[in-house]
Order: C-alpha cells, then sequence, then structure tokens
C-alpha cells in the first residue's frame, strides 16, 4: 500500500530501521572501546559521535592520532573518507530539496548512511510520495539509528577501560574497515579502485606525514572511475 | 595519544564535525538545485574503498602491536574478514569471524 500519510510514513521509516541497529550498535559500542584505549577520555569519545556522526572517518581520525599525523593530515583524511556525504546529498535533493531549509539543515546533519540509504530506496520506489511524508520517513529512520550510535558509543567507552590488552583491539580497526569495505566489492570497478590504493599504499609509505594515505586513496577514486566510464561506454 | 592536548583533540573534532555537516549539506542545503557532475560522482563512488583499505594495508602487514612482524594470526584474521565480508555482504559476519580467527590462531599459538 502507497504511504500517504506523514505519520504512516514517519512509522514505516522507523520500524524499517530497526533492523539497522545490528550494525549501529555494535559498531558505535567498538568507537567508544577503541577511542578510550586510544586515550580519548569520555567527553572526547561522546564528542566525536555526536558532533561527526560517521564511524568510518571517527575511527580515520583517531588511528591516525595514535600515529601521531599532523593536524591538518587527520582532519583532511578523515573528511575524504567523508567525501561520500556530498552524494547522499546529492541523491538526495531531487526527493527533499522543496523542503524548508531548517528541515534540510537538520536532515543534512542526521545524513548517515543508513538514513540515506534507506531514504533514496523508498523515495525511488514510490516517487509518487507527497514532500511531507518523504521528510517525515526521513526523520522515522533517524529515530532509532542516531540515538542508538550516541548509546553505544557511551557503553563501548565506559566497558573499554576495562579491556585487557589479550584482547588485541588494536587489530579491531583494520577488521572494522575489512568488514566495511569487502561487502561493497561489488563490481570490477569498485574492486580496481581497492586494489590499487592497496598496492599504492605500499609503493608510496615513504610519503612523509601519513600523506601516502590519501595519495593511494585519490589513485584509487582515480582508477575505479575510469574502469566504471569504459565499462559504461560499451 | 600523549601527544596531543586536549585543545587540539577538541579542534580536530570541531574541524571534523563543521567539515562532515558542510558535505552533508552541500546539494542538499547550499548548493540547492544544482547538479553534481557526473564526473565526480563517478569519483566519490569510490572514496571508501580507496581512503579505507589505503589507510589499514600497513596496520594489516606490519603490525605495531607486535614490532612491525608480519604476524600469521592477524593475516588470517584480515583474510577472513575479507572473504566473510565478500560472501556474506554483511560487515557484522566480517568482523567477528575476522576478530574470533585472530584469537583462535593466536590461542593456538602460531
Amino acid at each position: 500500500m502507497a504511504i500517504s500519510t506523514p505519520k504512516s510514513a514517519y512509522l514505516k521509516g522507523a520500524t524499517g530501521a530497526l533492523p539497522f541497529l545490528l550494525v549501529v550498535v555494535p559498531f558505535g559500542m567498538l568507537f567508544g572501546v577503541v577511542g578510550t584505549e586510544a586515550g580519548l577520555n569520555l567527553a572526547q569519545v561522546m564528542g566525536f559521535s555526536t558532533l561527526v556522526i560517521a564511524g568510518a572517518a571517527q575511527f580515520t581520525a583517531v588511528q591516525l592520532m595514535v600515529d601521531e599525523a599532523p593536524t591538518i593530515v587527520v582532519i583532511v583524511s578523515a573528511l575524504a573518507v567523508n567525501l561520500r556525504m556530498a552524494m547522499y546529498a546529492a541523491a538526495l535533493a531531487p526527493y527533499l530539496g522543496p523542503a524548508p531549509f531548517w528541515q534540510r539543515a537538520i536532515i543534512a546533519y542526521l545524513n548517515v548512511d543508513q538514513t540515506y540509504a534507506m531514504s533514496h530506496q523508498q523515495f525511488e520506489a514510490e516517487p509518487q510520495m507527497p514532500l511531507p511524508a518523504r521528510v517525515a520517513f526521513f526523520f522515522g529512520c533517524a529515530t532509532p539509528i542516531l540515538p542508538m550510535w550516541v548509546v553505544a558509543t557511551y557503553v563501548g567507552a565506559v566497558a573499554g577501560a576495562a579491556i585487557p590488552p589479550e584482547f588485541a583491539l588494536d587489530f579491531a580497526v583494520p577488521i572494522t574497515f575489512i568488514a566495511l569495505v569487502a561487502p561493497g566489492l561489488r563490481t570490477l570497478a569498485h574492486v580496481s579502485a581497492a586494489a590499487t590504493s592497496v598496492i599504492l599504499a605500499l609503493a608510496l609509505g615513504w610519503i612523509p606525514h601519513n600523506l601516502w594515505i590519501l595519495a593511494a586513496g585519490i589513485g584509487g577514486m582515480i582508477v575505479g572511475a575510469e574502469v566504471e566510464r569504459r565499462g559504461t561506454a560499451q | 595519544m600523549t601527544a596531543w592536548s586536549d585543545p587540539a583533540i577538541w579542534g580536530i573534532m570541531a574541524a571534523l564535525g563543521l567539515g562532515t555537516y558542510t558535505l552533508r549539506l552541500s546539494f542538499l542545503g547550499l548548493l540547492g538545485g544544482r547538479a553534481i557532475p557526473e564526473w565526480a560522482l563517478r569519483h566519490l563512488r569510490y572514496t571508501a574503498v580507496t581512503i579505507l583499505p589505503a589507510l589499514i594495508t600497513p596496520a594489516v602487514l606490519w603490525p605495531e602491536a607486535t614490532g612491525g612482524q608480519t604476524d600469521p594470526a592477524r593475516l588470517a584474521a584480515a583474510a577472513v574478514a575479507l572473504i566473510g565480508g565478500y560472501v556474506t555482504r554483511n560487515a557484522i559476519v566480517a568482523i567477528v569471524g575476522g576478530m574470533a580467527t585472530l584469537y583462535l590462531v593466536q590461542f593456538a599459538g602460531f
């Protein structure tokens, strides 16, 4: 049945988002643990999860701070991880662009991987959905996801201080990043991009101040885009 | 993290928060109605699958926890996470599988 009222749209968004908690909660807890282990205090760990709200970028920043990279490299590298957010904004603009600015300003704050993915899928599937219902659907998606992200971070930060070193949590970040990337290796372009960045990371490791990360990332993006372009040109 | 003062940490956080928010608002608010060029979209699609692997490659091959010595347990854990995540398309399966492999191989004493 097509959604028409904002209330039913909100409820559909909120219930549809519940399964995503299986990813969001462990990931948030892990950030709390890793951030605390890295030496951030509770307020700082919570600050990251409420101000940045982007797990992969938060882990990137913490990792580079542990590696004692220069401040600007920490910021630019973590923001590079978040460049995809501009793509999310562009993808939602045709559907949410006519909403009042204050609503779009709040939507932008809550526009994370899960809320974007659910909303975009819903708006594409039901293009005739009225604007207030679309906005309500988005806020519905955000309702379980965002608060639980913050709560999970808190639980991880409090528990993290008690985890002994035998648990090798130094390796939780690499494993998490592999886990985030592997399901996304859907096409030849994605695989080429990832493989290029790994090879470049090894070849360019001599570049100082951890700038090899950006160099390898940009190289991988160029290769991925080129493979995609050739693939679609045929 | 001893090298970082309190203001430095909060400064990084503020910059990241503001920068990320600007990216999220960009085409939804500030650049209202403007379309993102096709070539830019094509590159943005690959940001996550490139920056994240680049960042962790040295940590997988030469972990700091083992003094930079290549560690069979960590290599096996990374391989299981990669294959598990690719096959199941599920990040949590990949994390649990990877960390379980790490503990198992370490426990077995290789």
